[in-house]
């Protein structure tokens, strides 16, 4: 078997996995959707108020989501230790982390996606006629996230303090990229939108180099 | 079934320690394994049997010293079958799922096929649609058996496989590993006393503290000195107070 179809295979175990116990999903879902909501009722956002600070508590939702969906990413494989015959069957371990990605970055686009509505609505937003540019942006700033955040994943799975680890060491790493999403994110909600392509430049380049 | 597809192959510890921060688990430990020879470990816990396993798996890299296998996979790591403390399957995954997953990632031939033929032999045939997390401990062990035999192994590490097993499953386990050993496979097993299982053993290895205390090919010499007696093997543990 060559990487890709080990990835593939991995992949699809992930998948089978998570929806047979929805672990991952439904943390992360229901923890977005009581930031959302209590960001809301909190700061009771004028249209302007949330076009300015809704997609930063947004990005900020998402990236605690997903520093909850990494954590156990690496550990339910410790559980019966099944990281041992991944690495006994695998051709190349690579395809595990490369697995271990593409899973996080499905399962935050989908936590992503079915969060957007809520919040367009308790935010008072639209996001007509710019949707393929948002799930862009969204795609983008999930990839970055999880390349970023499983490769630190696999580090402090080892570790004795890895739940107070994995945040350390991701949250600054990751100020960049939700930066650059946020800013991207925006200028989509302006009342006049536009694509920020500098800010999606910078997504691609953080998501290639890591 | 029972054979392996790839002539066997041996292995050869060279001076090996694996140390866990100050602990020796093995120590200056050398050791070789002929292809095709079945070889029983016996220690009390803590004597660095799993961790021979783990290191001879290359799961584990050792401390110090080296690890080099022989045969026809020289300086390759072999096709190795490892049934471990922990089943090394998923509890969300049906039995069926589990092996037709680690199936596809050994490349294995005619999947469907082997892992029905494998469900059968283990006696998990009519309960292949089931998700692991509803088994028993016994039933688990099974799943994970049929997992370490799917590629038809050159090489067997078995890590107390009888963990689990009831009469009737043990006797299957024994029967089949007779027939690989017969067959050419080289099969390292950790265990415990003596046992159906012991008995197929060719050669019996005693650890020690992370040391070989003893080696032998005799079947006399495998019950006397490599399985004492329960007497002497629980000498050491303190008397416990009546109530």
């Amino acid at each position: 078997m060559g990487l890709l179809s080990d990835t593939a295979a991995l992949l699809g175990k992930e998948v089978r996995t998570e929806f047979r116990s929805r672990e991952l999903l439904s943390t992360t879902i229901v923890f977005v959707l009581i930031v959302v909501v209590l960001f809301s009722f909190t700061f009771d956002p004028t249209t302007n108020e949330s076009h300015r600070f809704g997609p930063g508590l947004l990005w900020l939702a998402f990236l605690f989501a997903a520093s909850l969906m990494l954590q156990p990413c690496f550990l339910r494989e410790q559980v019966n230790d099944t990281l041992s015959a991944l690495r006994l069957a695998v051709s190349d371990p690579f395809a595990i982390f490369l697995a271990k990605i593409g899973a996080n970055t499905l399962f935050l686009l989908m936590t992503e996606l079915l969060m957007l509505p809520v919040f367009a609505a308790l935010f008072n937003v639209s996001f007509r006629g710019q949707l393929w540019r948002i799930l862009l942006t969204f795609f983008l700033g999930s990839l970055g996230i999880s390349v970023a955040g499983t490769a630190l994943a696999a580090i402090s799975a080892q570790a004795r303090m890895r739940e107070l680890l994995l945040p350390l060491l991701l949250l600054p790493l990751l100020a960049p990229i939700l930066v650059a999403s946020t800013e991207v994110t925006v200028s989509l909600m302006a009342p006049e939108p536009f694509m920020q392509w500098k800010g999606i430049g910078f997504l691609t380049l953080f998501d290639v180099v890591f | 079934m029972a054979s392996p597809a790839e002539p066997s192959i041996g292995l050869r510890f060279e001076k090996v320690d694996k140390r866990y921060g100050a602990v020796y688990a093995l120590r200056n430990l050398t050791l070789a394994i002929a292809p095709g020879e079945c070889v029983a470990l016996a220690g009390r816990n803590g004597s660095g049997k799993t961790t021979l396993l783990r290191i001879a798996s290359c799961l584990t890299r050792p401390t110090r010293g080296t690890l080099s296998f022989s045969g026809a996979t020289e300086n390759q790591n072999p096709i190795a079958g490892f049934v471990a403390h922990a089943t090394m399957v998923y509890d969300e995954l049906t039995a069926e799922e589990n092996l037709s997953f680690f199936a596809k990632l050994l490349g294995v031939a005619n999947r469907k096929q082997r892992v029905d033929g494998l469900l059968q032999e283990v006696g998990l045939g009519d309960r292949k649609d089931s998700l692991v997390r509803t088994f028993s401990r016994g039933m688990r062990q099974r799943v994970a058996i049929a997992r370490a035999l799917l590629a038809n192994p050159t090489l067997l590490l078995f890590d107390e496989p009888a963990t689990g097993l009831d009469p009737e499953a043990t006797l299957w386990l024994t029967g089949h590993l007779a027939k690989l050993r017969d067959s050419g496979c080289t099969i390292l097993m950790s265990l415990h006393g003596e046992s159906a299982i012991a008995r197929l053993a060719t050669r019996a290895v005693r650890l020690d503290t992370g040391s070989v205390v003893a080696d032998t090919r005799s079947g006399r010499d495998i019950s006397i000195r490599i399985f004492p007696s329960r007497a002497d093997e629980w000498a050491c543990f303190p008397t416990p107070r009546r109530c």
